[in-house]
C-alpha cells in the first residue's frame, strides 16, 4: 500500500514514455536554459517527489502553464497539470504583494473602475511605472490595460428587459476584463447573439475565473471563486441556458483547470460550458442560424491560437466563422506562444523570457502585414499590441461589426 | 462539419495520404492526438532492405519474398515502382528534399557509425550508392563541446571501416555551452533553435578555421529544425561540402519533415487538428458515417471516407491488454496469435511475431468490425498487419506506399 501511494499520481505521469517530444515544443525552455523543461519538470519530477517532497524544484514556477506539452505528447500525459498541481503541493512560499495585487483581477478591477480616469492616468505615468518596478516588480515596460469608468454589469442592469423578447436565452460569463477593462466586448457579444435570436442574461453571481490566482497559488481564494462559479453555472443550466464566455482562458480553465488543478468537481456542467465563437459556429454549421454580412465590410487579419484555445482544440471555430465573412482576407500564420501568460509577463524577471518567447509569433506577425490580429484571448491581445503594434480584437468583436444586422435578424426570422 | 474524407492520425502516412487528397481538391481533415513517431525519423527512409534475415539490394525484384498479406503485396509488385516516385514527389512538393529511387538500395551512415542500407534519403544527409564506393577519401567528424548525443570515434571508425580516413574535431561554442545548465537539454532539438543568424555564422567561421585535407565535414544533425534554410545558409559560408550524420533523437530532419508536411497540408487547405483524439465513430450498414472527437463534443465531424492512420503500439494505434491487442478508436479486428506467449520470441534479437500485428484489411486495405469489412474505413502506415517494419527496414516505405495507393483510390472514387 505505501509502495503504491509513491507510485501513483491523480496525473498520469506513469503513461510518459521518455520520448521527449514535449521538450521540443516547450517554449519557454526553447529561450531559458535555467527550466529544466516539460518531460523532467512534470512526469520525471513527479516521481521522485512523491518519494520525497525535497525533491521540488523551485524552478517550476518558470512554467507558464501554457500546456504546448499536453498538446505536443503522443501518450497523452497530462504534463501541464503535473506541473502546476506540484506547485501547489510542493511550493510552500508565500505570494508577496505583487503577486497578490496582479491576481486579485476582481477586487482590484471594483476599486479602479470607480475612479478609472485617475487610476488609468496613475498607471500611464512613467515615474509610475518606474516606482512599481523598483518597489513591487512589476516590469516597467508593460502598459495596463486601462479601466472602464462603467462596469459591464452595470450598463447589463439597464439591457436586462430588452434581453427577454428573444426565443432563446443564454447565461454570459464575461469575466473581469469585459467587466472593469473592455465593456466593449460584452456589448459586441450582446448585439451578435441578439441578431441571431439569442437573449444574453448574466449569471447570478460571478467570480474571477481564477487562471491568475492559480499561476500565484492563491489557491483558497481561487478555489472558493470556482465553487461559486460553479454554483452559479448550475443554476443557468438547471434553466436550461448554456453558459458562454468570450475569453479562451477563463473558459479553459473552468471546464478544466477546476476538476484537474483545483479539483472542483463541473462533470454535470463541463459541456455546458461554451467559448463564443464554438457556440455560434455549431448553430451555423447545424444550420440552425444564419449570419448574414455587410457587403462593404473590408479587412485583411490573421488569426492567433492562444494557448489554451490550443489546448481546448477549438480554434477551429474561430477561424471557420472568420472564413464565412466575404470581405474577409485571413492570412495563415504558424501558432506560436505570445509569451505574456497572463500575470507571467507582467513580472520584472520574466520579461525578457515573455518576450523572447513571444518574438518568433511577433515576427510572423509583422510579416503578415496584417490590418487586425483576431484572437480569443486578452492577455494574447495586451502582448501583441504592445510588442508590434498591430491592433487585436476578439472574433466576437469582428463579427459584430461585419454583421449586417437587420438582414440577419429577418433571416432568423426575428 | 463536413469533409471529403477524414485522417485519423497525423504522422507520415496520415500527413502524404492528406496531402495528395488536398492536392487533389479534397476537403480533408487530420485528426491528431499529440505529436508522431515522425520525430524519431532519421532522415532516410527504407523501403524494403531485408527479407527473412538475408539483406536486399532491389528492394522491387524481393517483393515477391514477403508473405502474402504484407502491405506490399496489397499494393502489388507492379505498382510499387511508380507509386515509389509519386512518395518521393510528393515529399519534393512539400520542401523535403530526397535522393534516392525505388529500384536501388542507398546507404546512409547510422549514428553509430555503421552503414545501412535505405531508399530515400533526406537532402544533406550523409549517404552513399555503396560504402564502397564513397566519393570522398578522407572527411572530418565534428561535434559539438558538450554535445553527448553524437559519437564521432564511432562515426569515424565507420568511414575507416569503408576506406576513408577519418579525422575528429570538436567546436565550442558558448552560446551551445549555455544550454547545458539544464543538464539533459543539450539535445538535437534545443541545438537547432540557437544554431542560426549569428550564432551560425560564429559556426562558420569556426569550421572554416579547421583547415585540413578533408573534403567534407561530418556534422551532427542538429540544424534546421522548420525548413532547410539554416544548413543553406551554413553551406554557403562554409567552403567544404558539409554533410549531416543522425543522431539520437529528437530528430530534427523528423521534426522538420513533421513540420513542412503539415504547412504544406494546410496551406493546400486542409485542417488539422492537433491534439484531439476521435471519442467514438457512429456505424450504419457496415459504414462509418460520422466520429465525434475529445475536444469538440457534440460537433460532428462527417466524411463520406476515412482513413485511419495511428500508428503502431508506440502511437497507442495498437494497445497491448492481457488477453488480446486491440485497435482502441474503433474496436477493429486486430490480425494476431490467440496465445499470448506466442507473441514473443525468448531471444530478443530474434523476428518477434508481434510485430507483425495490426489491423486486418482486404486487398484494398479496408478494414473489419465484428467480421464485417467496413466499406469506407481503410487502414494506412503501421498500423497495417504483416509486415515486420524493424527486420524488414520497411516502416517509413509503407506508411508512404500504403498512403499513396489508398488515396489514389479515394480519388478515383469519387
Amino acid at each position: 500500500m505505501e509502495l503504491q501511494v509513491k507510485n501513483i499520481s491523480p496525473n498520469n505521469f506513469e503513461q510518459c514514455i521518455k520520448c521527449t517530444i514535449c521538450t521540443v515544443y516547450c517554449p519557454v525552455l526553447s529561450v531559458n536554459p535555467d527550466y529544466p523543461g516539460p518531460k523532467q519538470a512534470g512526469p520525471d519530477g513527479e516521481r521522485y517527489r512523491l518519494k520525497d517532497p525535497e525533491f521540488y524544484d523551485k524552478a517550476l514556477k518558470m512554467c507558464l502553464n501554457c500546456k504546448r506539452c499536453e498538446v505536443a505528447c503522443p501518450s497523452g500525459v497530462k504534463i501541464g497539470d503535473i506541473i502546476q498541481t506540484a506547485r501547489i503541493r510542493y511550493d510552500h512560499h508565500r505570494p508577496g504583494l505583487r503577486d497578490v495585487i496582479l491576481a486579485s483581477t476582481d477586487e482590484m478591477g471594483s476599486i479602479a473602475t470607480k475612479m478609472a480616469p485617475v487610476v488609468n492616468t496613475m498607471l500611464s505615468l512613467k515615474p509610475v511605472k518606474v516606482i512599481m518596478d523598483k518597489t513591487i516588480g512589476v516590469d516597467c515596460h508593460r502598459t495596463f490595460p486601462a479601466y472602464a469608468g462603467r462596469t459591464f454589469e452595470s450598463w447589463m442592469k439597464h439591457k436586462a428587459p430588452d434581453q427577454t423578447v428573444y426565443p432563446h436565452k443564454v447565461s454570459y460569463f464575461h469575466g473581469c476584463y469585459v467587466n472593469y477593462n473592455y465593456p466593449a466586448l460584452g456589448k459586441d457579444f450582446v448585439k451578435l447573439m441578439n441578431a441571431i435570436g439569442y437573449g444574453v442574461e448574466l449569471l447570478d453571481k460571478e467570480r474571477c475565473c481564477g487562471v491568475a490566482k492559480i499561476s500565484n497559488k492563491l489557491i483558497s481564494q481561487a478555489t472558493r471563486d470556482a465553487e461559486l462559479n460553479i454554483r452559479s453555472i448550475r443554476a443557468a443550466v438547471a434553466k436550461g441556458q448554456p453558459v458562454i464566455g468570450t475569453s479562451s482562458t477563463c473558459i479553459f480553465t473552468m471546464r478544466d483547470e477546476y476538476p484537474h488543478v483545483l479539483g472542483v468537481d463541473n462533470a454535470d456542467v463541463r459541456d455546458s460550458i461554451y467559448l463564443a465563437s464554438k457556440f455560434v459556429h455549431e448553430l451555423v454549421d447545424e444550420g440552425k442560424v444564419k449570419l448574414v454580412f455587410r457587403p462593404d465590410f473590408h479587412r485583411r487579419v490573421t488569426y492567433h491560437t492562444p494557448c489554451h484555445m490550443q489546448r481546448m482544440g477549438w480554434a477551429i471555430h474561430s477561424v471557420e466563422l472568420l472564413r464565412m465573412i466575404p470581405g474577409l482576407e485571413l492570412v495563415p500564420i504558424e501558432s506560436a506562444c505570445c509569451g505574456i501568460a497572463g500575470t507571467y509577463g507582467f513580472k520584472k524577471e520574466n520579461y525578457a523570457t515573455s518576450q523572447a518567447i513571444g518574438k518568433e509569433l511577433f515576427d510572423s506577425i509583422l510579416n503578415a502585414s496584417v490590418d487586425e490580429v483576431v484572437t480569443d484571448c486578452e492577455t494574447c491581445k495586451w502582448q501583441i499590441e504592445m510588442s508590434t503594434g498591430v491592433p487585436v480584437v476578439n472574433p466576437v468583436s469582428i463579427l459584430a461589426e461585419a454583421l449586417d444586422v437587420e438582414a440577419t435578424r429577418k433571416a432568423n426570422g426575428l | 462539419m463536413i469533409y471529403d474524407t477524414i485522417i485519423i492520425g497525423g504522422g507520415l502516412s496520415g500527413l502524404v495520404a492528406g496531402v495528395k487528397l488536398a492536392s487533389a481538391k479534397k476537403r480533408v481533415a487530420i485528426i491528431t492526438s499529440g505529436q508522431s513517431a515522425l520525430h524519431f525519423l532519421s532522415g532516410s527512409i527504407g523501403l524494403l532492405s531485408a527479407v527473412d534475415g538475408e539483406p536486399v539490394s532491389d528492394p522491387i525484384a524481393s517483393l515477391e519474398k514477403l508473405p502474402e498479406n504484407h502491405p506490399y503485396n496489397k499494393i502489388g509488385a507492379g505498382r510499387i515502382s511508380s507509386m515509389a516516385g509519386e512518395a518521393a514527389d510528393i515529399l519534393k512538393a512539400a520542401g523535403i528534399v530526397v535522393d534516392g529511387n525505388a529500384g536501388e538500395t542507398r546507404y546512409r551512415l547510422t549514428p553509430l557509425g555503421a552503414w545501412e542500407p535505405t531508399w530515400l534519403v533526406m537532402d544533406g544527409i550523409a549517404s552513399c550508392p555503396h560504402p564502397s564506393k564513397c566519393p570522398w577519401r578522407k572527411a572530418t567528424v565534428v561535434n559539438f563541446h558538450g554535445y553527448l548525443d553524437f559519437f564521432p570515434e564511432y562515426v569515424a571508425d565507420g568511414l575507416r571501416e569503408a576506406g576513408i580516413e577519418a579525422e575528429c574535431h570538436e567546436v565550442k561554442l558558448p552560446e551551445l555551452v549555455r544550454l547545458r545548465k539544464s543538464c539533459s537539454e543539450m539535445r538535437a532539438a534545443s541545438i537547432a533553435k540557437i544554431l542560426r543568424g549569428e550564432v551560425l555564422r560564429k559556426l562558420a567561421i569556426e569550421l572554416n578555421a579547421l583547415g585540413g585535407d578533408s573534403e567534407v565535414l561530418l556534422l551532427p544533425a542538429v540544424i534546421g529544425l522548420k525548413s532547410m534554410q539554416e544548413t543553406e545558409e551554413l553551406q554557403a559560408m562554409v567552403k567544404k561540402t558539409i554533410r549531416y550524420v543522425p543522431v539520437i533523437p529528437m530528430s530534427v530532419a523528423g521534426v522538420r519533415a513533421q513540420s513542412m508536411l503539415r504547412n504544406y497540408f494546410e496551406k493546400l487547405g486542409g485542417t488539422y487538428f492537433l491534439g484531439d483524439s476521435v471519442s467514438r465513430g457512429n456505424f450504419s450498414d457496415g459504414r462509418l458515417e460520422s466520429v465525434h472527437t475529445a475536444n469538440l463534443g457534440e460537433t460532428v465531424l462527417e466524411a463520406d471516407d476515412f482513413i485511419l492512420a495511428t500508428g503502431s503500439f508506440f502511437s497507442q494505434g495498437l494497445v497491448a491488454k492481457p488477453d488480446a491487442i486491440v485497435e482502441p478508436v474503433f474496436g477493429l479486428d486486430v490480425d494476431q496469435t490467440a496465445e499470448r506467449t506466442e507473441r514473443y520470441d525468448k531471444n530478443f534479437f530474434a523476428p518477434q511475431r508481434y510485430m507483425r500485428f495490426g489491423v486486418e484489411t482486404d486487398k484494398e486495405f479496408r478494414v473489419s468490425r465484428g467480421g464485417k469489412t467496413v466499406a469506407n474505413l481503410r487502414a494506412i502506415g503501421s498500423i497495417l498487419s504483416g509486415a515486420d517494419p524493424l527486420k524488414e527496414g520497411s516502416g517509413a516505405g509503407i506508411a508512404l506506399l500504403s498512403a499513396v495507393c489508398v488515396a489514389r483510390k479515394l480519388i478515383t472514387l469519387n
